[in-house]
């Protein structure tokens, strides 16, 4: 049995961490889901808030959870996470831009004649 | 003598750049953080691949094609039961690699079972949705929304599949080669795969399930 002390470090604070994302991460998702049930909010927002909601709960699991900090050891791993948010960005808000150009493009009952089996 | 070595001993110091020690400087990094940092990048690969089923999925969210949408498809009650596994099995999992680092061999197969079980649930959970929309008729063959559907929700609970075996695989790891180093990378390996997991289904209860209800 090998003994890696950057591993055995990590003691009664490390159960402390994971508490903490799991408290924050369920008021989080407790908060979506009502979000998207009540009447109460002013519906054409209620996806923006959804949205927003989901980046922080994404965030606290990131910190929490996969421990990605803004510690010298940890520059890689930010860098190429910035990077992957990067490419996640272009490939979901491109799709969407230019799909919708393209049905808003499309003459009327061009859809139409253009069916699946095509 | 001395006084020509210790010259070149201040030459030597001289060379060295001015700036504050790095963490290049240190010498390589440990193996524990090049494997998790290589692990990382192909959490975010798959990660991106994920991400194009999410835009083919907000393409086609609209395209029923006549059959049913998501607010006649959806259980939310169904969901959040499946939400709160998944995250509490995060935390478990978390737990159990805190265990291992500590060297808690009860304590460690105690959290790999709890987030093993937790998994499986969600896994049930998830099939049982799947059959019941199928013997409603809504085949991933009805729409270009259920074939998206399917297939992003689908790849996920295959994700975590795979993971659940991962899991009983480093089990019977530990069991037969206790806590060694490459054990330890092993398991430090899957609690970021099963984190990233539990990420990729925050997405996916926001945009299908929450989303996908709210006119």
């Amino acid at each position: 049995m090998t003994e890696t002390p950057a591993l055995a470090k990590e003691g009664p604070s490390g159960v402390l961490v994971y508490t903490t994302g799991l408290f924050l991460a369920v008021i989080l998702t407790a908060t979506s889901f009502w979000v998207a049930n009540t009447t109460l909010l002013w519906a054409p927002g209620v996806a923006l808030g959804l949205a927003v909601l989901a980046i922080a709960q994404m965030g606290v699991h990131l910190v929490f959870f996969l421990h990605i900090t803004t510690a010298p050891d940890n520059t890689n791993n930010v860098l190429a996470l910035a990077f992957g948010v990067l490419i996640v960005f272009l490939v979901v808000a491109g799709s969407l831009w230019i799909m919708g150009d393209l049905s808003s493009m499309m003459p009327a009952g061009a859809a139409m004649r253009m069916p699946m089996h095509h | 003598m001395n006084i020509a070595v210790d010259t070149r001993a201040i030459e030597l110091l001289d060379v060295r750049p001015e700036a504050p020690a790095r963490a290049s400087e240190a010498g390589p990094a440990p193996k524990r953080i090049v494997v998790g940092y290589g692990f990382w990048i192909f959490l975010l690969s798959d990660i991106v691949m994920f991400a194009a089923l999410f835009a083919a999925y907000a393409v086609l969210v609209h395209s029923t094609a006549g059959g049913p949408g998501g607010p006649q498809l959806f259980s939310q009650a169904s969901v959040a039961i499946e939400t709160a596994c998944l995250l509490a099995s995060s935390y478990t999992c978390g737990l159990m690699l805190l265990a291992a680092n500590s060297r808690r061999r009860g304590a460690f197969y105690l959290a790999a079972v709890v987030t093993l079980v937790l998994g499986a649930a969600f896994l049930a959970l998830e099939i049982r949705e799947f059959a019941g929309m199928i013997a409603r008729g809504a085949t991933p063959q009805t729409s270009a929304f259920l074939s998206a559907f399917f297939t992003l929700v689908g790849c996920h609970g295959l994700h975590v599949t795979i993971g659940l075996l991962w899991l009983v695989v480093m089990m019977a790891q530990v069991a037969v080669k206790s806590f060694r180093a490459s054990v330890m990378r092993r398991l430090l390996c899957f609690s970021l795969f099963w984190h990233a997991l539990d990420i990729i289904w925050v997405a996916l209860f926001t945009v299908v399930y929450l989303m996908g209800v709210v006119p």
